[in-house]
């Protein structure tokens, strides 16, 4: 049996089902592929589960220190099993709504396991979908700590640390990108004994090294473990626990026992069996390459989201897809910008940010205007008990390009957005400093850092 | 209503061209496919045809008026069943038209939204006349303002027109920049002094004659080259003996399949094998960031009447001698007869050229931007070589490699001159 469509996606993370949609917006006929559940990681097992888990150790966190805002709550518990049914179903619901988009934008759905077999050929099972296009969106996962093989009992990925057997009494989190710093935070708020161990010499070192720093000692004094520049090895398994050894940067090893393991070391793309070396598609440290448009080497063959590289984020891959599928119908699009991709990770407290850090602002010279505020210079932070963070940004001291802005603190994650759009718009500080902030937000320390870098705060 | 034709942007970077021929004239029926003009971009003329149908009303700009805007209205159609006389387009393109001769000013102002033929998927390019809005972001207007570059003399690549950032920086870069005549008086310093008008006056007999598009892109940019890229300039001798027997036996062998390759083919092959090698030189120099290719486009400059061009080997890493011989060939034949497409000259991650043939020893080239090298060859000779001891004669052949030094520092730059060498030296591996 043969098919032909204008476009075949192979994987529905995303990259990949939003691309379809906006191919079929544009009159294509698609066809989009997938061997697990439409929605992919991000869906099922990413974005939106933890979102859900980590809501609930935020409202337990809350009810715990109730009288912090003059409530009772006697005996605060929870069911660990509960909690983690409410994250499947919203996972579920949102799974379901997918399947709803493709069925309005009539998407035709292929169920299994796709295969190029051809730059334009796409084989799942016994089915050959022949396409003008085919984006290959097929994602990414966790990659695996050497030697140690995730059981899913004691020694944990991302993916069964979102449905626990069993809730964690002592825990280490290997790696302190997004995902571990989201699970430690989770398991530290429900009453885990959290203890993260970083190979480098800082947590989430993608992140300016102010929030780094800032986010090492609120996590520290909420009672969670970090070791910096520390190796992990010999994790093994036991019957009632896991044993690891810590090597500290001074070279100094020390075995320890934990109940449970979560590996967080970062992510392998999807590249093995869909026929990508048959067809001579370049690659770079396992990702396909692309050329910001989607196009890889191979014509008539793209590549978005994960599996092309970083940063492994969501809303990358559906810009991407939708940069491809738009390039692919003849509009005028501009090539990924990869610097105006926010960033954000929902622990408490929440971390986001876009451009370029300081250190990066910095390099070649380039002479810089940084503001600063802090939240405790904020009313409605102070009256939301969240009086910890700041909002930093960086200008270019010349022509006021707003190169980078890094927050943290209570709901940055929902603020950054407004940074995001100044950028796209090509915002210098004047226009910032001309917007009006609502009273009192939290958004007000938006403004107040962009007229810091210019000496003119108001408010600290 | 009439149907407006405009100039078509032929190519990525094309902001005006010339309209060198009209191939129809007023009266005319045309239909979809029929060729209008001819028109001539910075590095090749290329014919334009129509997707209307129709009768031509008014060849709204004279044949061989240069610097016609992108999307400026160039012929009008009358359409079947329309009887009336569509009014003149604008003004100035009226003007335009009653000069007989060649005119060197930009007829057409006005823009006309809209009218851009469906087979451009450029976007209609905003050029504000004076008193329109310029669509531009803050940071661009600043950032130009600071360049003293005219926001007026820009096209926005940005939504609508918009002029963003990238504009204003790819501006003397990427783009020719042609003077016009409504943007002149504000196109300002940062226009590249290759692009200066200098009055010539001098008693001694002489001819002046007007620079073409490719004259003048040439000296624009190798003015730019040299004035901001700090070239390093590295040389090696190379021994040819394996590689013209390689290339004799390789010949007989293809004598067959009527390919036939030259020391330049092999030449290619090795740059592009020694640019996979070393690939800190295969690379971009881009103000704020470096850009790294994992694929090997040799830009080969090969001299035409019009001027140098450099048609591109894509992927030449990747591709058999015999297949870059045929393409060269093609490439070569195209760009002599001046009919080399856009894609087929812009881009490429490195350069080569050669002066051997013309009994050159050695010499420097300069960068092609923005790529950051390119390999200068030297002819083949015969030459006393110190072979173990004893003096022996060999075919020897110097070769320079010119480098960005702003992107590539001088050991990888040796580096990639060393395995050139070595492939040149030992050149069973262009082969394998």
């Amino acid at each position: 049996m043969s098919d032909a469509f204008d476009l075949v996606v192979l994987g529905s993370g995303p990259g990949g089902y939003v691309a379809a949609i906006r191919a079929s917006q544009l009159g294509m006929k698609v066809a989009i592929v997938e061997r697990e559940k439409l929605g992919g990681i991000c869906l099922n097992w990413g974005c939106i589960p933890t979102k859900a888990l980590l809501r609930s150790s935020e409202i337990y966190h809350y009810i715990t220190h109730a009288s912090a805002y003059g409530l009772s709550v006697e005996k605060p518990s929870f069911d660990l099993a509960k909690v983690t049914e409410r994250s499947r179903k919203v996972a579920g619901q949102l799974n379901s709504g997918v399947k709803g988009l493709m069925k309005k934008n009539k998407v035709t759905v292929v169920e299994g396991e796709g295969r190029l077999s051809g730059a334009r050929q796409v084989t799942v099972g016994e089915r050959v979908l022949d396409a003008k296009n085919v984006i290959v969106a097929t994602g990414a996962r966790a990659r695996d700590l050497p030697g140690v093989a995730a059981d899913g009992q004691r020694i944990w990925t991302y993916r069964h640390a979102m449905v626990p057997p069993a809730m964690p009494t002592k825990l280490l989190v290997i790696g302190s990108g997004a995902i571990g710093i989201e699970f430690a935070s989770f398991y530290s708020d429900m009453g885990a004994d959290v203890t993260v161990v970083e190979m480098l010499d800082r947590i989430l070192p993608v992140e300016d090294a102010d929030v780094s720093a800032f986010m090492e000692k609120t996590l520290v004094k909420q009672g969670m473990r970090i070791v910096t520049g520390a190796m992990v090895s010999d994790v093994k398994a036991g019957k009632d626990s896991v044993s690891a050894t810590i090597t500290d940067k001074d070279g100094k090893a020390n075995a320890e026992q934990f109940s449970h393991v979560i590996v967080a070391i970062g992510i392998v793309p999807n590249t093995e069996n869909i026929g990508l070396e048959a067809l001579g598609v370049a690659t770079d440290r396992g990702h396909i390459v692309n050329d910001g448009f989607g196009r890889t080497n191979v014509e008539g063959l793209w590549a978005i989201g994960d599996v092309a590289g970083a940063p492994w984020l969501a809303h990358k891959a559906s810009h991407e897809g939708i940069i491809a599928v738009e390039t692919m119908a003849g509009q005028h699009v501009h090539a990924m910008d990869k610097g105006a991709i926010p960033g954000c990770t929902y622990s408490r407290p929440q971390v986001a940010s876009v451009g370029l850090t300081e250190a990066q602002a910095a390099e070649g010279g380039r002479k810089l205007k940084v503001g600063k505020f802090p939240f405790i210079g904020n009313g409605k932070a102070i009256a939301l008990g969240e009086a910890e963070g700041f909002v930093k940004t960086v200008f270019d001291a010349e022509t006021g390009a707003l190169l980078g802005a890094h927050m943290v603190g209570a709901e940055v994650t929902e603020l950054i957005q407004g940074y995001v759009i100044a950028r796209q718009l090509e915002s210098t500080e004047t226009e910032l400093m001309h917007t009006v902030f609502a009273h009192p937000t939290l958004s007000e320390m938006m403004h107040e850092s962009v007229l810091d870098a210019y000496d003119r705060a108001l408010h600290y | 209503m009439p149907i407006d034709i405009t100039m078509p942007a032929l190519s990525p970077t094309m902001e005006v061209g010339t309209l060198a021929k009209w191939l129809v004239a007023v009266g005319d029926r045309v239909k979809s496919g029929d060729l209008l003009c001819e028109i001539e971009t910075d590095k090749a003329t290329m014919e334009f045809e129509t997707i209307d149908e129709g009768e031509v009303a008014e060849l709204v700009v004279v044949a061989g008026t240069e610097d016609v805007k992108v999307g400026a209205v160039i012929l009008r159609l009358k359409v079947e069943d329309e009887s009336d006389t569509p009014a003149p387009v604008a003004e100035a393109a009226n003007a335009a038209m009653d000069q007989a001769v060649k005119v060197a000013v930009a007829p057409v102002p006005a823009t006309t939204p809209g009218a851009t033929p469906a087979t451009e998927p450029e976007p209609a390019m905003t050029k504000a006349g004076e008193g329109e809005r310029v669509l531009a972001s803050p940071l661009a207007r600043r950032v130009a303002a600071a360049k003293g570059i005219a926001l007026t003399s820009l096209s926005g690549s940005g939504p609508r027109g918009r002029i963003v950032l990238a504009d204003v920086e790819s501006e003397g870069v990427s783009a020719p920049v042609v003077p016009t005549a409504t943007a002149a008086a504000a196109v300002p310093v940062a226009v590249a002094p290759a692009a200066k008008a200098e009055a010539f006056s001098s008693d001694i007999p002489h001819v002046v004659e007007k620079l073409g598009n490719v004259r003048r892109v040439i000296a624009r940019r190798l003015t730019e080259a040299k004035a901001t890229i700090p070239h390093i300039y590295l040389t090696v001798d190379v021994r040819l003996d394996a590689l013209l027997k390689l290339r004799g036996e390789l010949n007989s062998a293809l004598e067959s399949r009527g390919v036939k390759l030259s020391v330049n083919d092999m030449v290619i092959k090795a740059l592009a094998l020694a640019l996979r090698e070393v690939p800190k030189c295969n690379v971009s120099f881009a103000g704020e960031s470096l850009v790294s290719y994992s694929r090997a486009d040799i830009s080969v400059a090969v001299a035409a009447p019009s001027g140098l061009i450099t048609p591109i080997i894509v992927g030449a890493d990747s591709k058999p001698l015999s297949v870059i011989a045929g393409e060269m060939k093609a490439l070569a034949e195209k760009a002599r007869a001046g009919k080399l497409q856009p894609h087929e000259y812009q881009g490429g991650t490195a350069s080569l050229s050669n002066l051997g043939m013309f009994g050159i020893k050695a010499f420097d080239a300069v960068i092609n931007p923005p790529q950051a090298m390119i390999l200068a060859v030297g002819a083949g000779e015969k030459r006393a070589v110190v072979d173990g001891d004893a003096v022996v004669a060999a075919t020897v052949m110097s070769m320079t490699g010119s480098f960005d030094h702003r992107a590539i520092d001088g050991a990888d730059g040796a580096a990639l001159m060393a395995a050139v060498k070595a492939l040149i030296e030992k050149p069973l591996g262009l082969v394998a």
